[in-house]
C-alpha cells in the first residue's frame, strides 16, 4: 500500500556534526525483584540506522526501550542518547531530552480521554504552538499514516492497527532524531503489519531517523532489511538481488539477559550459532 | 490443587508501610511545589474544579440538608426535657460550622472523588498512558496531580460553606415546622453563637481535607499495579485511606485550634 508523502519531506537536512551514536548502551544491567533482566548489555545504534531487537517473551526487550528513554533507570552501566549520558540525569533534564526522541508503545498508550487530533498534537500543545500550526502539522502527520479521517474520533473508536498508526503519528509529529518502537506490528493482521512496516521503512529511508524496534515478527525485520522506500514511486520496493541488507538495518538478539547477536542481516543469515539458526528458521 | 500461603514477616510489612508513607509524602510535597513552577495547567485545574465542585454539588446539598435536620431533631428531644428548645439554633450552628459541615462534605467528596482519581490515574498507569506522557516530555505530577490538588482544596472550601448553610436551613426546617420555634429567634441564635474561632476552624478544615482527598486519590492511582483488578483495589483503598485520614486529621486540627485559641 503506497504511503502518502509529507509536504515537508524534501526540506534540507541539518548538517551539524552529530554525536558518535544515536544510542549507546555500556555494560547496562537491571534486575526486578532479584531477577536479572539485562546483564551487562552493550551495543551501539549508529545514526540513521534501524536496529531490530529480538528475544523470547520476558527477555527484557521492552525494558531495554524504557531504559533508552529514561523511563526506568539501570542498576549499573551507562546509557547515552544523542551524545548525552542519561543515566544520572534528573527527571526534568530527561523531559527536555525526550522531546528529541519518539516512542511507540506496545499497546499504543493513546490518551483515551483525548480525541485523535489532541493525542497527536499533545507535544505541540505543551510547547504552546499556535492552533493553526498545530492543526496543519496534525493533519500532515495523520496523512502520513493514512488516518486523516480519524481526526475527530476517540481512540476507543479505532481498531488496533489504527491506534498503532495514530501512535506513530504522535511519535513522529515533532520529527524526532530517534524513534523507539515497541512491537509495532504485534497482534496485527499481515496487511496492517505491512502498512506499519512500510511507514517505519519510510521513516528510516526518507527522514534518516535512527530507530530501535522491538519485534517478535522476524519476517517484518527481514522485510525491512530487503526493502527500501522509493520516493519517486512513493512506496516500499524490494532491493535488487545482491543488494539485500544494503540498507541501514541491523539485528540484536537477547537471550538469558545477554546480547547473543548484534550485526547486520547478512551476518544473521550466516550465523553458525544453533540457537540463532533455530530462531530464524 | 494445594493452596500455598506465603507468610510475610512483620519487618517487611513495616518496611512497605514506611516506603508508602515516604512516597506519599514526596508526592504531596511535589504537588504543592508544582504551584510555584511553570507550566501551571490552569485549563486542567478549571476542568477538575468543574468535575469535583459542580459534580459534587447534588450530594453535598442533600447531605447538608439531612445532617442539619437530623442534628436539630436529635438535639431537640434532649433540649425539650430541660426547657431549652430555644438553644436548638446554637447547637445546629456550632455543630455544622465547626465539625459536621467540613467532615461530612469531606467524607462525601472523598467517596466520590478520591475513588474517581484513583481509578482514572490507575487506568492510565496500567495502559502505559502515564509512561507515554513522560515519554512525550510532560511531567505527570504537574499535568495530572497538581490541578487535582488545587481544584479539590479550592472547591471543597466552597462546598463546605454550601453544606453549612444548607445544614442550618435543614435545622431551621425542623425547629420551625416541628417544634414551632420562631424564625427570628432561630437565626439570631445561629448567628450570635459563632465566634471567629468557629468560622476559622470550619474554613481551614475543608482546605486540609481537600488536600488529603486529592493527594491520597492520586497516590493510590499512580501506585496501581496488577491490571484492572489493581485499579479496583486502588479505588477502594483510596476511599478508605482518605476517609480515615480525614477523621484523624480532623481530631488533631480541632485539638490544635483549641490549643491556639483556647476553649470557650
Amino acid at each position: 500500500m503506497p504511503v502518502p508523502t509529507l509536504p515537508s519531506e524534501n526540506a534540507p537536512v541539518a548538517l551539524a556534526k552529530p554525536p558518535d551514536y544515536a544510542i549507546e548502551f555500556d555494560n547496562v544491567s537491571i534486575a526486578f525483584d532479584e531477577k536479572v533482566v539485562l546483564d551487562r548489555i552493550s551495543f551501539q545504534l549508529p545514526h540513521g540506522e534501524t536496529k531490530a531487537l529480538f528475544g523470547v517473551a520476558g527477555s527484557g526487550k521492552s525494558t531495554l526501550l524504557k531504559l533508552a528513554i529514561g523511563l526506568i533507570r539501570p542498576d549499573s552501566g551507562r546509557i547515552f542518547v544523542l551524545g548525552d549520558e542519561i543515566t544520572n540525569m534528573s527527571e526534568q533534564q530527561l523531559f527536555e531530552l525526550r522531546r528529541r526522541v519518539g516512542i511507540v508503545f506496545q499497546e499504543s498508550a493513546l490518551f483515551d480521554s483525548l480525541k485523535v487530533d489532541e493525542n497527536v498534537a499533545f507535544r505541540l500543545m505543551e510547547e504552546h504552538i499556535s492552533a493553526e500550526e498545530i492543526e496543519r502539522r496534525v493533519r500532515e502527520a495523520l496523512r502520513f499514516v493514512e488516518l486523516e479521517r480519524t481526526y475527530d474520533m476517540y481512540p476507543s473508536e479505532l481498531s488496533g492497527g489504527m491506534r498503532r498508526r495514530v501512535a506513530i503519528a504522535r511519535a513522529i509529529i515533532t520529527k524526532p532524531e530517534v524513534l523507539l518502537y515497541d512491537s509495532p506490528t504485534g497482534g496485527l493482521d499481515p496487511v496492517t503489519s505491512n502498512t506499519i512496516v512500510e511507514l517505519i521503512v519510510k521513516q528510516r529511508d526518507v527522514y534518516k531517523t535512527s530507530a530501535l524496534m522491538v519485534t517478535h515478527r522476524l519476517q517484518d525485520a527481514f522485510t525491512m532489511a530487503t526493502h527500501y522506500f522509493d520516493r519517486t514511486a512513493n512506496k516500499m520496493l524490494p532491493l535488487p538481488k545482491g543488494q539485500y541488507c544494503e540498507v541501514p538495518m541491523s539485528f540484536l538478539i537477547l537471550r538469558d539477559a545477554h546480547v547473543i547477536f548484534d550485526g547486520d542481516g547478512h551476518q544473521l543469515a550466516t550465523s553458525r550459532d544453533d540457537y540463532i539458526r533455530e530462531y530464524i528458521s | 490443587m494445594a493452596l500455598e500461603l506465603e507468610l510475610i514477616s512483620p519487618i517487611d510489612i513495616a518496611k512497605d508501610l514506611a516506603l508508602a508513607v515516604q512516597e506519599y509524602t514526596l508526592l504531596a510535597a511535589q504537588s504543592l511545589a508544582n504551584f510555584f513552577r511553570r507550566p501551571l495547567y490552569m485549563g486542567d485545574m478549571l476542568q477538575q474544579a468543574d468535575l469535583i465542585g459542580f459534580g459534587s454539588l447534588p450530594i453535598v446539598v442533600l447531605t447538608g440538608l439531612s445532617v442539619g435536620a437530623l442534628l436539630a431533631l436529635n438535639a431537640a428531644s434532649t433540649l425539650q426535657r430541660f426547657g431549652g428548645i430555644t438553644l436548638i439554633g446554637q447547637l445546629v450552628s456550632l455543630g455544622m460550622v465547626t465539625e459536621l459541615g467540613p467532615l461530612i462534605t469531606g467524607l462525601m467528596v472523598a467517596g466520590r472523588n478520591a475513588s474517581g482519581m484513583a481509578s482514572e490515574l490507575g487506568s492510565m498507569i496500567v495502559t502505559e498512558q502515564i509512561d507515554a506522557m513522560r515519554a512525550l516530555g510532560t511531567d505527570p505530577t504537574k499535568k495530572l496531580i497538581t490541578p487535582r490538588v488545587g481544584a479539590t482544596a479550592f472547591m471543597l472550601f466552597f462546598l463546605t460553606i454550601i453544606a453549612d448553610l444548607l445544614g442550618l436551613i435543614g435545622g431551621y426546617g425542623v425547629a420551625h415546622l416541628i417544634f414551632g420555634l420562631d424564625t427570628q429567634q432561630y437565626w439570631t441564635s445561629v448567628w450570635q453563637i459563632l465566634v471567629f474561632r468557629d468560622v476559622f476552624t470550619g474554613l481551614v478544615k475543608p482546605v486540609l481535607f481537600g488536600f488529603i482527598i486529592s493527594t491520597i486519590g492520586c497516590y493510590y492511582g499512580i501506585s496501581t499495579r496488577g491490571g484492572t483488578q489493581g485499579v479496583g483495589r486502588s479505588t477502594t483503598q483510596a476511599v478508605v485511606a482518605a476517609s480515615v485520614l480525614i477523621l484523624v486529621v480532623d481530631f488533631f486540627v480541632t485539638k490544635l485550634i483549641f490549643a491556639i485559641f483556647g476553649y470557650r
